[in-house]
């Protein structure tokens, strides 16, 4: 039988002297609402394709308005936001538009549309991006195939509201990747989820990334998914995440207190901190002891 | 003071930043005509119970009140021509206003208010759409094709009511009665009662997607939304009647 079509592969600019391309780019950028103090405080950080960044930082830090703003969704008051080497900043929504189909992104909660069933919700981003075009005939074995990488081909016909917490998320990881978008935004991927079922969410993470070489940004709030995801590789032949250590992946990690970013460098780095706040989001032996 | 008008002035504003793109997308491709059908479905044939109701028993009200008036002048005959002129010029286009921004203003904002809140409106515009586009301008086109047929269907309903009320009260028959209903309209009358229902639908829509889409704060802030859009809805409502009601008088004035 032959291979489903699949959406093309949105291109990457070449790499300058043996630098990987920037995909996302933050130059001081603030955002604010209002009169209230800056969500996002003069943030500055560059993603290189490959790389898969891990978020850290408490509740009200600005992680999900880093990810809103680096999508678009959000305009900064000051500063300049690059995506795929080419300044956002000031484009209108329509602009917008093409450059989105290269990001897919899965929301905190899943913001899955309830009046749809999971096919058509994972079929979307194929019917409404512009830049996608794929023709009709190629949406259902690319929706399928998309489902099937989540596991839940099974649920194509029903309606998010009778799926689990955790289901739903698999779905939107699914309409996130079923366009093969080089950058992927993670939105607080495990929030709200039991251990295993967490645990089964970042596994899909890793596949999605070693599978496809994409470039990720993860927010969260737990250390163990970010420890998952620098020291595992998914292995495509046993369908298992075989550990390779922090020098197998290209894994760095960023935390932020206040909408700023107190700490980026990678996961040895992180451990080997001291600052009060950073240290409280690593799960060091000599502290798990204390 | 300047501080105290900076809220209100925004909320200004933005509604008519909202009104205008919404107004621009009509002619802006996509059209979702699918949404189109679903929301007119959803707001128009949704609504004719309650329409059929309030328009029947507003009408039969009507004609017991007016016809007890006329009765001490000798006048019962006449019931039909008021009933008529008050049901096509106000009651009608106002009833249907309010009783459809009740139930498809706070329906609109709840909608809407839930899914800004669960992050599916950031989902949309992140996925390639235009949530005014997908959202808003569907809604108010169906409206602005239904409150109009929604409102003659509550005239003539009224009208049956009242020509039943007419009969068993004020043993008026049926044929004087319908009579008197036909003869009392004018075009002026009658382009008034489909005007009026017309400029409703955009207070009507617009208001219910323009709270849903700036609800916060879960589903407290949905709630808060749903209850704000029916009473700015419906003030909004009463207000145009004034204003319009004013520009028809002008005009008939003119005609004299």
């Amino acid at each position: 039988m032959a291979e489903p079509m699949t959406p093309p592969v949105p291109e990457i600019s070449p790499p300058v002297s043996g630098q990987q391309p920037s995909l996302l780019r933050f130059e001081e950028v603030s955002v604010a609402f209002g009169a209230e103090p800056p969500v996002l405080d003069r943030l500055s950080f560059n993603v290189r394709h490959g790389e898969t960044r891990i978020i850290l930082g408490a509740a009200g830090s600005g992680k999900t308005v880093l990810l809103k703003t680096a999508m678009g969704l959000i305009h900064p008051v000051s500063g300049r936001v690059f995506l795929f080497d080419e300044d956002v900043t000031d484009k209108a929504e329509t602009e917008l538009f093409n450059i989105r189909s290269k990001i897919g992104m899965l929301f905190q909660e899943s913001a899955l549309f309830d009046s749809m069933t999971v096919a058509q919700n994972v079929a979307y981003p194929l019917l409404n991006q512009k830049a996608i075009a794929l023709p009709r005939d190629q949406m259902e074995p690319a929706v399928r195939k998309s489902l099937s990488f989540v596991e839940l081909e099974q649920t194509m016909e029903k309606y998010p509201s009778e799926l689990s917490g955790g289901m739903r998320r698999r779905v939107a990881i699914a309409r996130a990747v079923v366009t093969n978008p080089p950058l992927l935004l993670y939105d607080s991927p495990t929030a709200g989820l039991d251990p295993i079922t967490a645990h089964t969410i970042m596994a899909l993470i890793v596949k999605e990334r070693d599978a496809n070489s994409t470039t990720a940004l993860v927010v969260t709030h737990r250390y163990q998914d970010g420890n998952l995801v620098a020291n595992f590789r998914y292995n495509s032949n046993s369908g298992r995440l075989d550990p390779t250590g922090p020098q197998g992946t290209n894994t760095i990690f960023m935390v932020m207190k206040e909408g700023r970013l107190v700490f980026e460098g990678n996961q040895t780095e992180l451990e080997a901190c001291r600052d009060s706040y950073v240290t409280k989001f690593v799960k060091r032996p000599e502290l798990e002891a204390a | 003071m300047l501080d105290t008008l900076k809220g209100p002035i925004q909320a200004v504003q933005d509604f008519y930043e909202l009104t205008g793109r919404a107004i621009r997308n009509v002619l802006r491709k996509p059209h979702y005509v699918d949404d189109i059908l679903l929301q007119m479905e959803s707001i128009g044939v949704g609504s004719v119970p309650i329409i059929l109701l309030t328009g029947f028993f507003s009408g039969a009200v009507m004609a017991m009140q007016m016809g007890r008036g006329l009765q001490d002048y000798g006048q019962t005959g006449r019931t039909g021509q008021f009933v008529s002129i008050i049901l096509v010029r106000e009651l009608g286009p106002v009833l249907t206003g309010v009783m459809v921004a009740g139930r498809n203003s706070s329906g609109i904002a709840s909608e809407l208010g839930s899914m800004k809140v669960t992050e599916q409106i950031d989902a949309m515009r992140a996925l390639g759409t235009d949530p005014i586009q997908k959202l808003v301008t569907p809604r108010m086109i169906a409206t602005a094709l239904m409150l109009p047929c929604l409102t003659i269907i509550d005239d003539f309903v009224g009208m049956i009511g009242g020509g039943i009320m007419a009969k068993v009260l004020f043993a008026v028959p049926p044929r004087q009665y319908w009579s008197t209903v036909w003869r009392a309209l004018a075009w002026n009358d009658v382009a008034q009662g489909l005007t009026k229902p017309f400029v409703y639908s955009f207070a009507v829509s617009l208001i219910g997607c323009y709270y849903g889409l700036r609800a916060t704060g879960g589903t407290q802030g949905v709630g808060r939304a749903t209850t704000q859009a029916v009473v700015w809805a419906s003030i909004a409502i009463f207000i145009l009647d004034f204003f319009m009601g004013r520009i028809f008088l002008g005009i008939s004035q003119i005609g004299q």
